[in-house]
Order: C-alpha cells, then sequence, then structure tokens
C-alpha cells in the first residue's frame, strides 16, 4: 500500500512537469495531430491520478421521446490501480426490484475485464461476459463502455484543433476505441486547457453517424486537486432519448483496500 | 417441533445481540422487500381427485430487515416470508428466510443464525447446491430455499476464500398435501419422518468449501458431511392410507464446480460425488451459455443455454428409477430487452433421453412503473411413461401469472 502510494505520487509529479514543458508549447506544431492527441489524453489522465481511492452516488433519470422518466440510484466504490485498469464495486438500489443487487469489476487496460454480478434473491454470485462493453447500462443511454475507467491503451488518438466550450478554451481531440468490441468508431472529446476535464463527448457509431453527444456540468475541485462534475447529459440523437447523472457524496482516500473488492464483499455491499 | 426449538433459539439470540446493539447515531436501518399476488391456471382438472382444480391464487409477503453499525462491520439481516395460498394448506407457510449476524474483518467474516447460501454455476439443475432444504411447495425448479441455521467462518486469503460451516438442526423438505398440484400420485407423510442418524433433525452437519478466481475461471470445491437433503421415499400405509414416508439418510458428499468465461461464451461444469449408506453415486451437470450481443444492431442480447445432466445409478438402478435427471438434455434460450423496464424473456426445453418425457418452460418479466414488476410463466410437461417422475405431473401444464409490489 506504502509503495502504491508513494509510486502514485511520484507518477503524478512526473506527470505534472511533463504537461507544462512540452505539452503546452506543443501546439507550436512541432508534433503531429496524433502525438499530441496521446500528449492530451496522458495529461488528463495524470491529472486525475493519485486519488487511491473513491466513493460516491450516482442518481440517473432515464427519459424517453415522450418525456416520461424513470430513476436508477447506484452506489459505486472504486480503487485505483497504477499497473492495471481499477476495481470496482457497484450497488444499485433503485428501482426498487434490483436493490441489493451489486456488481464487481477488475477492469483491465488490456483485454477483457473480470466481472462478477451478486443476485441477492438467489445469494448467487455469477461470473458474467464482460464482452459486452456496447449494451445499455439498466436502460439508460450509457452504454457499459461510458461508465468504464479511461485508460490510455483503451485508444489511439488525434488532436483536431482547438474550440471553445462553455466559455473555454479547449482542446478538441478524435479518440479511436482498440476494442473491437466497441459500439464506436470514434469519439470527440474536448478537454479544457486550464484543467484538463472532460467537458463534452460526441460518440460515433458502428456506421460512422453521430449517436450520442455527453456534456459535464458543474465541476468541482476536491483535496485541490481532482476534478467531478455535479451532473451530466446524454442525448441519443438517433432515438430521441435521454440520461440525466446526478453524482453526490463524493469522498475520496477513504482508505479502501484490495480486500473490500472480493466476492465477499460482493455478497454484503449495501 | 424442533424447527420451533431452533427457531426460537436463533430469536433468542438474536433479541440479545439487537439489545447490545448500539443504538449510536451511526447504527443504519433499513426496510425493503416485496408483496407479490400469484394467479396460477391450470389446463387440465389434474390426475388425483382431490386435486384443487382449474385456479389456484395466492399472495406473498418478505420484508427485510436491516441494522448495521461500526461503518458496516457488524449487521443484523432479518426476512421473514410468509405465503397464504387459496386451496393449497401446505403452500400456506411461513419461514424465516434469513436471522443472521454478520461481523466483518480485513481477513476474515463471521456470519452467524439463520441464512441461505447458493454454490453453483449451472442454470437448470443446482447438483452441487447442498447447504439449503429445498422449499419445494414454492416452485418445482428448486430455487426457493429454506434457511438454514448455521455458524459460518470466511477466510479470505490470497489463494481463494475458505468457508467453514457448523449446521445445527435439520429443515426438513416441505412437500404438497391431497389437494396441491405439481406432487407425485401418494401423498407425502410429513408426520411420521425417520433419520438415519439417531440425533434426527438434530444432527450437526459439518462443510467445509474453498472458491477462488484464476484468471477466467471460477473453480470452487467441497466437502460435506451431514443430513442428506433429498429424502428417500417409500410407500406405505399410514391410517389405513396409502402415503409416502420420508427418510432422511447421513451423506458424505464431495462437490465441485467450475466456470470458464472466454469472451461471449460461459462453459460450465459441475459434479457430486454422493455416498450415503445405501449408495454411491457420482452425477455431473454441464454445459454453456453463449450470448450474442446486441442482436441485429438493437439493444437486444440473445443468449443461447445447453447443459447434460447425468447420474451414475441411471436408469436400471433401482435407486435410479425416480431420478428426474440420468441422462437429460436441457436447451433454453434468455432474450434481454435492455429497455427502461428491463423486459427479459427465458424458454427451456429439457428432455430425458432415457424416456419419452419432456417439460417446457417460459418466464417472461417486466418492470411497470418505479415498484411494481409483472410476469407470465408457462410450464408444460409431457411423459408417456409410468416410471418418469414427469408421469405423475403430465395433467398440471399451467399458466401463471405474477404481480409484485417492491418497497
Amino acid at each position: 500500500m506504502f509503495y502504491k502510494r508513494s509510486l502514485a505520487t511520484l507518477f503524478t509529479a512526473v506527470a505534472l512537469s511533463m504537461g507544462s514543458h512540452s505539452v503546452i508549447s506543443a501546439s507550436a506544431g512541432d508534433l503531429d495531430a496524433e502525438k499530441l492527441g496521446l500528449k492530451i489524453s496522458t495529461e488528463a489522465k495524470a491529472r486525475d491520478t493519485g486519488w487511491l481511492d473513491n466513493t460516491s452516488n450516482m442518481q440517473m433519470i432515464l427519459r424517453n421521446k415522450q418525456g416520461q422518466e424513470s430513476i436508477r440510484e447506484i452506489k459505486t466504490k472504486t480503487l485505483e490501480l497504477l499497473d492495471d485498469g481499477d476495481k470496482s464495486l457497484t450497488i444499485f438500489d433503485k428501482p426498487r426490484d434490483v436493490k441489493g443487487t451489486s456488481f464487481l469489476s477488475f477492469s483491465h487496460t488490456v483485454g477483457n475485464d473480470d466481472q462478477w454480478l451478486y443476485l441477492p434473491s438467489l445469494k448467487r454470485v455469477k461470473r458474467i461476459s464482460s464482452r459486452n462493453k456496447s449494451g445499455p447500462f439498466m436502460g439508460s443511454e450509457f452504454s457499459f463502455e461510458d461508465l468504464s475507467s479511461f485508460e490510455i491503451p483503451k485508444y489511439s488518438y488525434k488532436y483536431l484543433g482547438d474550440e471553445e466550450v462553455n466559455g473555454l478554451d479547449s482542446f478538441k481531440v478524435e479518440q479511436y476505441p482498440a476494442d473491437k468490441n466497441s459500439g464506436y468508431t470514434r469519439r470527440i472529446v474536448w478537454i479544457d486547457k486550464a484543467e484538463y476535464r472532460v467537458l463534452k463527448i460526441d460518440f460515433y457509431d458502428r456506421k460512422n453517424s453521430l449517436l450520442k453527444t455527453l456534456a459535464y456540468n458543474d465541476y468541482k475541485q476536491y483535496l485541490n486537486k481532482f476534478w467531478r462534475a455535479d451532473s451530466a447529459l446524454m442525448i441519443n440523437h438517433q432515438n430521441g432519448k435521454s440520461t440525466e447523472l446526478h453524482w453526490s457524496n463524493y469522498a475520496f482516500k477513504t482508505g479502501l483496500q484490495d480486500s473490500d473488492f472480493s466476492r465477499n464483499t460482493l455478497k454484503r455491499a449495501r | 417441533m424442533n424447527r420451533l426449538k431452533d427457531t426460537a433459539k436463533a430469536l433468542f439470540g438474536i433479541t440479545t445481540l439487537l439489545l447490545l446493539l448500539p443504538l449510536t447515531a451511526a447504527a443504519e436501518y433499513e426496510l425493503s422487500g416485496k408483496l407479490g399476488l400469484e394467479q396460477r391456471l391450470f389446463a387440465e382438472e389434474g390426475q388425483y381427485d382431490q386435486q384443487l382444480e382449474h385456479t389456484q391464487a395466492s399472495i406473498f409477503i418478505e420484508p427485510e430487515f436491516y441494522w448495521a453499525w461500526n461503518e458496516g462491520g457488524d449487521s443484523l439481516t432479518f426476512k421473514p416470508f410468509y405465503r397464504q395460498d387459496e386451496f393449497d394448506d401446505e403452500r400456506s407457510h411461513f419461514d424465516i428466510r434469513e436471522l443472521s449476524y454478520i461481523h466483518v474483518s480485513e481477513s476474515w467474516e463471521l456470519r452467524a443464525g439463520i441464512r441461505k447460501e447458493f454454490w453453483g454455476v449451472t442454470e437448470f439443475q443446482h447438483l452441487v447446491d447442498v447447504i439449503n432444504q429445498t422449499d419445494s411447495v414454492e416452485d418445482i425448479d428448486g430455487e426457493d430455499k429454506l434457511g438454514q441455521l448455521m455458524l459460518n467462518l470466511s477466510l479470505v486469503r490470497d489463494w481463494g476464500i475458505v468457508d467453514l460451516y457448523l449446521l445445527p438442526g435439520f429443515r426438513e423438505r416441505t412437500f404438497g398435501d391431497e389437494n396441491s398440484r405439481l406432487r407425485a400420485p401418494l401423498v407425502v407423510n410429513t408426520d411420521n419422518i425417520s433419520y438415519e442418524s439417531s440425533k434426527e433433525d438434530e444432527h450437526v452437519d459439518l462443510a467445509i468449501r474453498w472458491s477462488h478466481s484464476i484468471g477466467d475461471f471460477d473453480l470452487g470445491s467441497y466437502w460435506f458431511q451431514g443430513t442428506n437433503r433429498e429424502p428417500l421415499l417409500t410407500p406405505s400405509f399410514e391410517g389405513g392410507e396409502r402415503v409416502l414416508n420420508q427418510y432422511y439418510s447421513q451423506m458424505d458428499q464431495f462437490g465441485f464446480d467450475v466456470q470458464a468465461t472466454l469472451g461471449d461464451w460461459l462453459w460450465k461444469f459441475e459434479t457430486i460425488y454422493r455416498s450415503t449408506s445405501e449408495d454411491d453415486f457420482w452425477a455431473t451437470q454441464a454445459g454453456f451459455e453463449y450470448t450474442y450481443v446486441g442482436i441485429l444492431d438493437s439493444n437486444v442480447d440473445v443468449g443461447l443455454l445447453a447443459e447434460y445432466g447425468w447420474d451414475s445409478r441411471g436408469d436400471d438402478d433401482e435407486a435410479g428409477a425416480g431420478l428426474s435427471t440420468q441422462n437429460d438434455l436441457f436447451l433454453g434460450s434468455r432474450i434481454a430487452f435492455n429497455d427502461m423496464q428491463s423486459s427479459e424473456v427465458l424458454f427451456g426445453l429439457g428432455a430425458d433421453l432415457d424416456h419419452s418425457a419432456f417439460s417446457f418452460l417460459i418466464e417472461a418479466n417486466r418492470r411497470i412503473g418505479e415498484n411494481f414488476k409483472v410476469s407470465l410463466d408457462v410450464r408444460l410437461f409431457q411423459s408417456s411413461e409410468p416410471s418418469d417422475p414427469l408421469y405423475s405431473i403430465r395433467e398440471d401444464d399451467l399458466l401463471q401469472f405474477g404481480l409484485e409490489y417492491y418497497f
């Protein structure tokens, strides 16, 4: 644990110094668009490294074309791993019929994630296939891959230019999923130049037409370092449905450990 | 009677715990649960005179009370269950599904009280799942279980999780009476029950299980020593009537289960070796589940399931004659619509390859609004050989509507 902590600090320090020197001066144009795209994304990831663990509550408001709503409430606990993808535990609270259902995921930067689902009525822990990246999460407009942790090797990159989003000067970066099971050909991500926060994402489906737009709102800074949005809105342009996300009770460095992410914890997660 | 005694004992223990509960502001309390209505419609009148005829309605409630303190390090769960059936007195029943205390430490957990424990990976038969007694009046799929009193120490190690179980007290299987549908020609006598152990239903059973995930494989293996959850049913005369008497032997059972999760394929295998004073045998259930994600560019996932069940006692063996699964093939499909209402349909077909016997099922359900769920189940049975267990329920084809309210 101590080793990981010190490594996290070191990694962040290196990334930050790299950011202040190379990324910003790179806009002078001596790097090609791919390298710059990767640099910007790497910097964004680096700035969001070192939180160790985090817990939060999330409410989803699903809306169909007619404006009918349905509510989902979940809790998440995440453990940051520097040598691999994060470990996370998701606990379902609403709708009531899935209350007590929980989901354990060991994400990997390369290859399929390991995922288990706990079904409280049968008291059964089921290992499930993680190949379903493109499917909807709980009937929402978010797919499983939209909610998984961002890792550099998951995409290749291309810098497209600068644009203003919500009055913030931003980089516009195109990202191409490495996974052939992804539901997208590409995503265009707007990252603000001052703090490297993702402000907006356009998703293009397998036929390369614009499918969805995700916008993050009301960023707040935690522990003087980590930026988290209070809400987000995903609009599906093709079916007219949307999903709103609201986060609350963000907490970082709560002391979660590897042992908090096992099949035993899955069975009693609340 | 002993069941009551056990329950009373557990209730006493839990009450003591509750009194010790530090009722500080930090203690967390939660009430949730479900309330359900069920209507069964039978296509035919039933083979046996006293059986209820075409309709059967029932209502059930299953609340769950949960307390936690020490930031979740200690918790208490109480989950009673009650069903009231229109005609079937045996199906009208009460059970404590859960009344248990959990203490969590970094590398171990202690779980004490009445609980349910599920083991295994397959879908059509749950061979290795042995801790809890089946509540067979609820449904014939064997997935409803009675709460079991236990002391369970769970040790979390780098090389897997080791669970040690001490199981004081045994629960007899629930059976229907004369007017129940989905029963054998003779009614099971629920009084006069005999046991191999002189301690009868107070025999203390033991189990140890190791489970672990290694890469794409999830493995589990156990040894169980105690009262066989499956009774031996023998015809006899009781008060001038022919009935089936229950006899519970002692058994030693070894079990092993593994699932390989390889992309869209789940490969599943379960096996047991059971040794009793009557016989020793092996049984296996194995198969796969393949999921086609997003069929025809939609959000609909279609899963295909196939499993095969085998039992070394086979068909010729005297003990094997009444087996429901000895050389059986199961095929199924699970369709998940992934919509706002979480609509789902499951189709299943079971075929006995030694006899001409088939069973077919459909289970469909979807959410309505935020707190309701509706379900529609169909079960069809066909059998032309009197020696096959399905023969006695071949006229019990049914359609079942369910409405559940979650709170």
